[in-house]
């Protein structure tokens, strides 16, 4: 019977062991994950994906085993995602992405973020001129649910009433976690709505900053600009800048969708995609902080100078934190990118 | 999978990849279909999952009062977050790229240019979801609102949906099957089938081959996609079509197999024929099929 053996036979009786070990461990790494294999078994799947793409060139050019040839495939494209896949550690990944992906994403948007700021600030502006001339202009820029007594019709003493009452350490963490779920949400939304040419992110941006600028009227004109800003920007610092932040990279994306430049528009989209994602992704975080401050700093603390410090300090580090000159990460080619 | 001789709707969806090694693997994009498929399972275990919770907590906090209370309120405020946020961001973080849904529907994600999938790509295409999904499902869900509002509401909101519409079905209308977060992203989402592999169907043969023998112009009546065909009958083993497939090569061949049963005469001109064709595959030639006579 042996001398009656095909060649591509002989040829797959030789190296199945390999690939049925090598489908083993892919099996197991997809399974559960990568940390699952042992320190050999990490170091045998590179060399055993090697053999497996190279049977698969002679199994191609030789044998007319349709089976074959397809089980050498599927087993060759699932072993290439594993061996050039991300093979970092969790760990590794958040750490990658504090020291670098988040500040470097946010600095390559820093001409949409002057742009986000500029809206927000046109917004602010032209609210605060129109509630001026009639305070009726509040309603369309403030949501109903967010003026609690803040209208322009509020005597100072109720105004003043809220911006440092304190409910008590009760319920803050609900309310800190309320906020920060919602803004977190709103930031994702206008990133997103960034795709549609980034005409929806404008409006989102103009209307946050519609809404600041009615609330400062009404504060500014019963004498209370100063502790409204004490009040605002304990977290407003962190949470505004978020804001504009995902604003900015919504813009970003939007910005490479319409005007792609020298490289093709699905390009330009990615790499846009990935240096926006990464900020927006750090907007998060930062909303997170943010929603710390509002939630237990401002309601504990009442202090307008501890306050103005805080948001002095926040502006400080965040500043630092992005635009500060650092030197270049060591083997920044990174695949993929 | 990768015959390409197949169907002209399954060659239109595979894309070629060189891997740094310099081989070229042939992958196969996921339909519209199987991507909706896996869209529908993954809604479903996320809503489930919120009205399970949400009942489940809604009961415990009736009974319960203060701080226990509140930080119920939070666990649901976090989980909702996090379950519309990260539920599909950490499935595609594993090793198989791929969520629970995906991974029925045999799906995983991957990098179009082929290098590592990175955690800004997956954050970027899941966000789009905001746009693409959430946005359009408020929409549909306010919409018997808005129109009974009477007035423009209906029109207004008709128009919302033709503007979410074209992102939505932007899939359609690109060939690789991309969605806005795949652009975004720079991601695709491919065929993942696992191919088991099977017994080699000339095993069989070489037993009976010595029974029968077949001369060279009998062997070269067919080429390889007659080959392959065979090699599926053989596999399927089915009584009817064996018999139907030996009486037609037989006739065709001219060879008159006596009392040789079918499967055995099928199993040895398998390996005969695949002996001959292999052969002259080594001298560069391959006859694609019956017909074709350059080689």
């Amino acid at each position: 019977m042996s001398e009656l053996q095909l060649k591509s036979q002989r040829f797959r009786r030789e190296r199945e062991a390999d690939w049925r070990r090598l489908e083993a461990l892919v099996t197991k790494a997809e399974k559960r994950s990568a940390s699952a294999l042992s320190d050999t078994e990490i170091l045998a799947i590179p060399v055993l994906y090697r053999s497996t793409l190279s049977a698969l060139s002679v199994a191609r050019e030789t044998s007319l085993d349709r089976s074959l040839i397809d089980y050498l495939e599927s087993l060759s494209a699932r072993a290439y995602f594993f061996v050039y896949g991300a093979r970092s550690t969790p760990l590794e990944q958040i750490t990658s992405f504090f020291a670098h992906d988040w500040p470097a994403g946010v600095r390559s948007i820093w001409r949409e973020t002057l742009a986000a700021f500029a809206i927000t600030a046109l917004g602010a502006i032209v609210a605060y001129v129109l509630v001026g001339m009639d305070s009726e202009w509040f309603f369309s820029f403030v949501d109903a649910g967010l003026v609690q007594g803040r209208d322009p019709g509020a005597t100072e003493a109720a105004l003043r009433e809220t911006l440092y009452h304190t409910e008590g350490a009760d319920g803050l963490s609900g309310f800190a976690t309320m906020l920060f779920t919602h803004n977190a949400q709103i930031s994702i939304v206008a990133f997103a709505l960034g795709f549609a040419f980034g005409i929806p992110t404008i409006y989102v941006l103009l209307m946050n900053g519609a809404m600041l600028g009615a609330m400062v009227h009404v504060f500014v004109s019963k004498g209370l600009g100063f502790e409204f800003g004490g009040w605002l920007l304990i977290h407003g610092v962190t949470e505004l800048f978020a804001i504009i932040l995902a604003g900015a990279a919504g813009l970003r994306i939007g910005w490479a969708v319409a005007f792609p430049g020298r490289k093709t528009r699905l390009e330009a989209m990615s790499s846009a995609g990935k240096s926006a994602g990464a900020a927006t992704m750090g907007v998060v975080v930062m909303l997170m902080l943010a929603g710390l401050l509002e939630g237990f700093g401002r309601q504990l603390i009442t202090s307008d100078h501890i306050r103005y410090a805080i948001a002095a300090g926040s502006a400080v580090l965040w500043g630092l934190y992005f635009y500060a000159p650092r030197p270049a990460k060591i083997g920044s080619a990174r695949g993929g990118s | 999978m990768t015959d390409l001789s197949l169907n002209p709707a399954a060659r239109k969806r595979m894309r070629t990849l060189v891997t740094p090694e310099g081989v070229a693997l042939n992958l196969e994009l996921g339909t519209v279909g199987q991507r909706f498929g896996a869209l529908a399972l993954d809604m479903m275990i996320v809503i489930g999952t919120i009205v399970a919770v949400t009942i489940v907590l809604a009961i415990a906090s009736s009974r319960v009062e203060g701080p226990t209370a509140e930080l119920m309120q939070i666990v649901w405020l976090l989980g909702l977050f996090l379950l519309r946020n990260a539920y599909f961001l950490t499935f595609e973080m594993s090793a198989r790229a791929a969520t629970p849904g995906k991974r029925v529907m045999g799906l995983r994600v991957a990098s179009r240019n082929g290098g590592r999938l990175t955690f800004e790509a997956i954050f970027a295409r899941n966000a789009l979801r905001e746009l693409e999904l959430f946005l359009p499902l408020t929409l549909l869900a306010v919409g018997p609102f808005m129109a009974l509002d009477g007035g423009m509401g209906g029109w207004i909101w008709l128009l919302a949906v033709i503007w979410c519409g074209t992102f939505v079905l932007l899939p359609f209308f690109n060939a690789d099957k991309l969605r806005a977060g795949d652009m975004v992203a720079g991601t695709w989402v491919l065929r993942a089938p696992k191919q088991k592999l099977m017994r080699d169907m000339a095993d069989g043969g070489a037993v009976h081959r010595a029974d029968f023998a077949f001369t060279t112009a009998q062997l070269d009546a067919y080429g390889v996609r007659e080959l392959q065909v065979l090699e599926q009958v053989l596999r399927s083993n089915e009584r009817v079509t064996v018999r139907a497939v030996a009486d037609r090569i037989a006739r065709k061949i001219g060879y008159d197999r006596g009392q040789a049963s079918d499967l055995d005469f099928l199993s040895a001109y398998y390996h005969a024929i695949r002996e001959r064709m292999e052969a002259r595959l080594l001298m560069g030639k391959r006859r694609r099929d019956k017909f074709d006579r350059s080689a």
